[in-house]
């Protein structure tokens, strides 16, 4: 009991009881809010055994209160004293701020600052890409500045170390692929096609489509996230103050790394996926690996082959430009961090497909 | 200030801090009464982070006893250990305030955490203490990164002081700041230490403000911490200690 409604021969007295500290800050609040206000009320502070900062508040709060509803609550006794310092620390609660007014036009400006906001975003955007062209162009005539060591740790890190997940991943999807195909084709007596379905969408997309993805979780987030803490920690400044290109020395390695990368991990998931279609044919289809080998030669094309891994490189350009990019715009906070990481993926793994589907296109006009 | 003859709110005996073979302190003790400011200096790699740490409770040492108001931290496990917790406020030396929270809702997430409240009660503590410390209201809408130096300390403090605790401790308070924003920030802790009846626990290399703040100090040399009064301390003939407050910072320092 923190408070104590009463009257005497003054009229009516609220009592300040025991200890009003921070640790009791749930009960204060509801004694406070809870005594009924108005009327001229007078509060004693004499049975109180300890007042701190916490406490002080809620009395402030309770003067405030009464004040608002009636005159100014008078003290029986001397006013604590740790009020006398803390008080003038609180200020009566702020009136609500008036509602923004709402127009018919609010909504056009809205659209118009996302607007403003996207286009800039692009044309942020556009430059990184233009200054990446230059350094790389300007890496060319003096090529100690690719920094071979660079591009070879993200080599080991990005593509070596990927092997097992690529090779697990392609060879499971193109067993799902081999094995719904079965079931279709066997009701036609079509099995031997099921060689034809797994061989081309392993070789034109899956193979490489799957690599993409799956180094972009890996990568384009590891290079987001690596690159934004030394944004946070200053590091990309102190590059900068050393004279040093950013760019040149963050984003160009793992751009390089990465165009390498992908279609060497391109032909592992290929290989892996062609196998798994073989085992998948052998068991439940009976097709032995000599004819499965044979029906695959008639398969593919030439091109087949060269259609999916020409993609390689190009995905491997996006992913690393889109994971540096917004780990460059990490600023200020952990959250931002956050974010930036996960927009990193999705974008990159959102352009892969895009322009996956422009290969298509283009591979469809020029029959390829 | 006669200090000597209040309670011990932090005490520490035979502390031993090893790191595989390497001995940060041994048989190391330090108690520290009831309204002191108590200053812990030392060299570079002496551990003064490690014994704050293990202070806190953050790290448990290889032997002794650390008693905050006479509970062992180093034996207290799940809510005994959350409660003695509940007992001190620390400011971290880079601040260590939540870069994703703006500074009211750092100064508010212990608040909310501790207890249930309304929200404008939590809104209001949180302006209350954000004002104790000396920043200006509209400062509770910032994020950390949009802070200066001397705010961020200052918010930390203020978040430190979010649940009224008895025990503060600081980790080097004035690093970072202009001379002119050391000596307010040694003055806002001083303040804050006389009205609200404070411990201040404070690891600092500033020699002005240990000469301003400190009632005693604690010099870590020789894995052990050599304890006492400001006055005496520096007649301590131990060379370290010498070379510490009577190099030419130390005498500049205790000239004002």
């Amino acid at each position: 009991m923190y408070l104590e409604d009463t009257q005497d021969a003054g009229g009516r007295v609220l009592a300040l009881h025991g200890r009003w500290c921070a640790a009791a800050a749930p009960a204060l609040a509801a004694a406070v809010d809870g005594a009924a206000a108005g009327g001229a009320v007078a509060l004693d502070g004499r049975a109180l055994e300890a007042l701190d900062l916490t406490g002080a508040y809620f009395v402030r709060r309770l003067e405030l209160r009464l004040a608002a509803a009636g005159p100014a609550a008078s003290w029986r006794g001397a006013r604590p004293e740790a009020l006398e310092f803390a008080g003038p620390l609180v200020e009566p609660p702020a009136a609500a701020a008036p509602a923004a007014a709402h127009s018919a036009v609010a909504p056009l400006g809205t659209l118009g600052r996302y607007t403003v906001r996207q286009g800039r975003a692009v044309h942020d955007a556009l430059e990184f890409l233009g200054r990446v062209y230059l350094v790389a162009g300007a890496a060319f005539t003096a090529p100690r500045r690719f920094r071979l060591p660079s591009i070879v740790r993200h080599v080991y890190e990005s593509g070596i170390q990927a092997i097992p997940i690529v090779a697990l991943v392609a060879f499971l999807i193109s067993v799902i692929v081999a094995y719904i195909g079965a079931q279709e084709l066997r009701q036609y007596g079509g099995e031997v096609y099921v060689v034809d379905l797994v061989t081309l969408s392993v070789l034109r997309e899956l193979g490489v489509l799957l690599t993409a993805i799956l180094v972009a979780g890996r990568s384009g987030s590891a290079f987001a996230a690596e690159i934004g803490v030394m944004r946070l920690n200053d590091e990309v400044d102190a590059l900068r103050a050393m004279g040093l290109n950013a760019v040149e020395v963050l984003v160009l390695p793992r751009v390089i790394a990465l165009m390498i990368v992908l279609p060497l991990l391109t032909v592992i998931a290929d290989a892996m996926g062609l196998a798994g279609g073989a085992v998948l044919s052998w068991i439940a289809l009976d097709i032995p690996f000599t004819r499965y080998l044979h029906r695959m030669q008639e398969a593919i094309a030439a091109t087949t082959f060269w259609a999916g891994l020409l993609k390689a490189p190009v995905f491997g350009f996006v992913i690393a430009l889109v994971g540096t990019y917004r780990g460059i715009l990490v600023r200020q906070s952990s959250r931002e961090l956050g974010r930036m990481t996960t927009v990193a993926v999705v974008e990159s793994i959102f352009l892969v497909l895009l322009v996956d589907a422009i290969f298509a296109v283009a591979y469809w006009e020029l029959d390829f | 200030m006669a200090a000597t003859e209040a309670a011990a709110v932090v005490e520490v005996r035979g502390l031993a801090s090893r790191f595989g073979e390497q001995v940060v302190h041994e048989g190391l003790d330090l108690t520290v009464r009831r309204g002191e400011v108590f200053g812990i200096v030392g060299g570079s790699g002496t551990g003064k982070s490690v014994l704050l740490r293990t202070i806190l409770g953050l790290r448990r040492p290889q032997a002794g006893q650390v008693l905050l108001d006479g509970r062992d931290i180093t034996r207290l496990r799940g809510a005994e250990l959350r409660a003695a917790k509940r007992g001190y406020g620390v400011a971290f030396q880079g601040g260590a305030l939540f870069s994703a929270l703006t500074v009211a809702d750092n100064v508010a997430l212990p608040i909310r955490e501790a207890h249930r409240l309304p929200e404008d009660v939590v809104a209001g503590l949180a302006a209350l203490k954000i004002r104790l410390v000396g920043l200006p209201a509209e400062a509770g809408a910032k994020f950390p990164a949009e802070l200066s130096g001397g705010m961020v300390k200052r918010a930390a403090l203020a978040r430190a002081l979010a649940l009224d605790p008895p025990l503060l401790f600081l980790d080097e308070p004035t690093s970072g700041l202009d001379p002119i924003a050391a000596s307010a920030f040694d003055e806002l802790v001083l303040y804050l230490q006389r009205s609200l009846s404070l411990t201040v626990v404070m690891v600092t290399h500033d020699l002005d403000t240990i000469y301003r703040t400190c009632n005693r100090v604690g010099v870590i040399v020789d894995r052990r911490l050599v304890t006492d009064t400001l006055e005496r301390i520096a007649g301590n003939p131990h060379p370290w200690i010498q070379a510490y407050f009577h190099g030419p910072r130390g005498r500049a320092a205790g000239r004002s």
